[in-house]
């Protein structure tokens, strides 16, 4: 049996985290498949079908999967679901948004957020804030999954799958999307970063966070993140939090400044391969999982950093 | 309208869980409980809506042990008007909840539901969903802001890289974010009140529900620790740790 990843994308590009998802279903064992539903998605099918590891593309093209909204996409995964042992996506806000409604309609059980494949049917998922991981098997005919994006590799290019148009469900009209935010960075995202620099409520303020914060990002080529309590007080935009209910990071250098270190956020963090607490609090739990601590005032200590990195 | 409110009683969320030695799963005795924090926003926002004489009757319903109705009086006294639970001591996932849910909203014939995102136990973050798939509802997950309207509400969304704004038609199921609302405290005087309000318990069978579990936990395991580190005396030091033993920069 096949295995179906669902493209996660924007009409106009492919999203980073569903190459990460393609590498979690290459280890399911079976061809894996890809849905594309959106509208006018000529170029984001082009590109999925040049994923290594995708056999082949199914495209479902009209303007009701524009804004991608869950109600009408589930009904039309649904209905491709039968020839597939797996159904897979990133566990984004856009996949935990879909693949549940999708589980729903099938009857099935998802396994959500699963950071490790044992077997086809057996995977691992953290509970509790990660502070324990479960190991559960499906017993379901079809298993839907979430997956980590930090715990699989992306996928490389140089795939060459067949596309294949697939028939549109109608329109449900349940939801009207009105717009979109998005906030515009010219810095690496979040997810895929190699280096993050987060700040906490120890900054004090939106302008202290972008003067302080920033020029450290900017030397180290970094995405800028945040604890839930540095969103909360305003300073940055809701995208920008790490933790258990945010973004789930996994840098290879992760800096946190004037945060404490809630286990909410060290869920969020904690798979970094380094990791730098900077902060005047010497009690602060941030260093009890730092691999380097600093016990300093960061309005000094961070221009320092900079003026350090040369 | 009606609006129905699901809540689940979880382990607090300033316990720091230990996983069992026998890798069962972890250890539930004598840890502070607590109602799950997304579930209480969702409260909160029911409440406020009644407040502001938009919904006509709160409804918190809660599945599993006995003791969740505690859960469900907290829940009143932050001003539902009454509570429902469906009691049993299985092993309940979210497929098994959202079909008891279902089940009381074909009884209860809410206009809208607010739930919590995630529960802070599983993290599974998929209630909602099913809930509504089994429904055929709207669904609006993540919600920051809710704008009550006749037929449809208005609601933001926290998504990656952003914010959606989305009509959503009701009847529908909402699943709340963080920043929604700030709960407030039960105060003594309502804490008492709640005692009074109407609670009724129910099994899954009287809802004609099978809730048997699909996943089957094998182990539960401590994630590997991650090996103490070292305080810096400087900035410098910091930065010849980075470079020369890290090497990470």
């Amino acid at each position: 049996m096949a295995i179906l990843v669902i493209a996660e994308h924007d009409n106009a590009a492919l999203k980073a985290a569903t190459l990460n998802a393609v590498t979690a279903a290459g280890k399911l064992g079976g061809d894996v498949h890809m849905l594309v539903a959106g509208a006018s998605v000529g170029a984001v099918s082009q590109a999925a079908a040049k994923v290594a590891g995708v056999a082949k593309v199914l495209v479902a093209d009209a303007p009701q999967y524009e804004a991608q909204t869950p109600e009408n996409l589930a009904v039309l995964v649904k209905g491709l679901a039968s020839g597939y042992s797996h159904i897979v996506a990133p566990a984004t806000t856009a996949g935990k948004n879909l693949t549940p409604r999708v589980a729903g309609l099938l009857d099935v059980a998802q396994v959500s957020d699963v950071v490790a494949v044992e077997a086809p049917d057996t995977f691992v998922r953290p509970i509790y804030a990660g502070n324990a991981l479960a190991t559960v098997k499906n017993a379901d005919a079809i298993k839907v999954l979430t997956v980590r994006t930090t715990a699989f590799d992306a996928a490389g290019e140089g795939g060459s799958a067949v596309i294949e148009p697939v028939a549109a469900g109608a329109d449900l009209g349940l939801v009207r999307l009105i717009g979109r935010e998005v906030t515009k960075s010219a810095r690496p995202e979040l997810g895929a970063a190699k280096v993050i620099v987060s700040g906490g409520r120890g900054l004090g303020s939106g302008e202290n966070f972008s003067k302080v914060l920033e020029p450290l990002a900017d030397k180290l080529g970094a995405a800028i993140g945040a604890s839930r309590a540095a969103v909360d007080a305003g300073f940055v935009p809701n995208d920008y939090q790490v933790g258990q209910t945010g973004k789930i990071v996994a840098p290879q250098i992760y800096f946190a400044i004037g945060l404490s270190g809630a286990i909410q956020h060290l869920a969020g963090m904690k798979d970094s391969k380094v990791i730098v607490a900077i902060n005047k609090d010497a009690d602060a739990p941030i260093f009890q999982v730092a691999d380097y601590g600093l016990v300093a005032d960061l309005f000094t200590a961070v221009p320092e950093l900079v003026a350090a990195l040369g | 309208m009606k609006i129905l409110v699901p809540i689940k009683r979880v382990v607090d969320y300033n316990v720091n869980v230990r996983v069992k030695a026998d890798g069962s799963g972890v250890d539930l005795a004598n840890v502070k409980m607590s109602m799950n924090p997304f579930d209480e926003i969702a409260v909160e926002e029911a409440v406020r809506l009644k407040e502001a004489g938009i919904a006509t009757e709160v409804v918190v319903v809660s599945a599993g042990v006995g003791a969740a109705q505690e859960t469900l009086r907290t829940a009143m006294a932050i001003g539902a008007d009454r509570g429902i639970l469906v009691e049993t001591d299985a092993d309940l996932q979210p497929l098994a909840v959202a079909k008891l849910l279902k089940a009381i909203v074909d009884k209860e014939a809410p206009k809208l539901v607010i739930a919590g995102k995630q529960a802070i136990d599983d993290d599974a973050n998929q209630t909602g969903q099913v809930l509504a798939a089994l429904l055929g509802w709207a669904q609006a997950t993540f919600i920051s802001k809710l704008v009550p309207g006749t037929d449809e509400i208005t609601v933001t969304r926290e998504i990656d890289g952003g914010l959606e704004k989305l009509a959503v038609k009701l009847p529908a199921v909402v699943t709340v974010d963080l920043r929604l609302n700030e709960p407030r405290y039960a105060t003594l005087p309502n804490i008492m009140k709640a005692k009074k309000k109407p609670l009724e318990t129910m099994k899954p069978a009287d809802l004609g529900v099978d809730a048997a579990p699909r996943l089957t936990t094998l182990r539960v395991v401590e994630p590997p620790k991650r090996s103490a580190g070292i305080i810096v005396a400087d900035v410098g030091q910091l930065v010849d740790k980075l470079k020369n033993v890290a090497k990470v920069i």
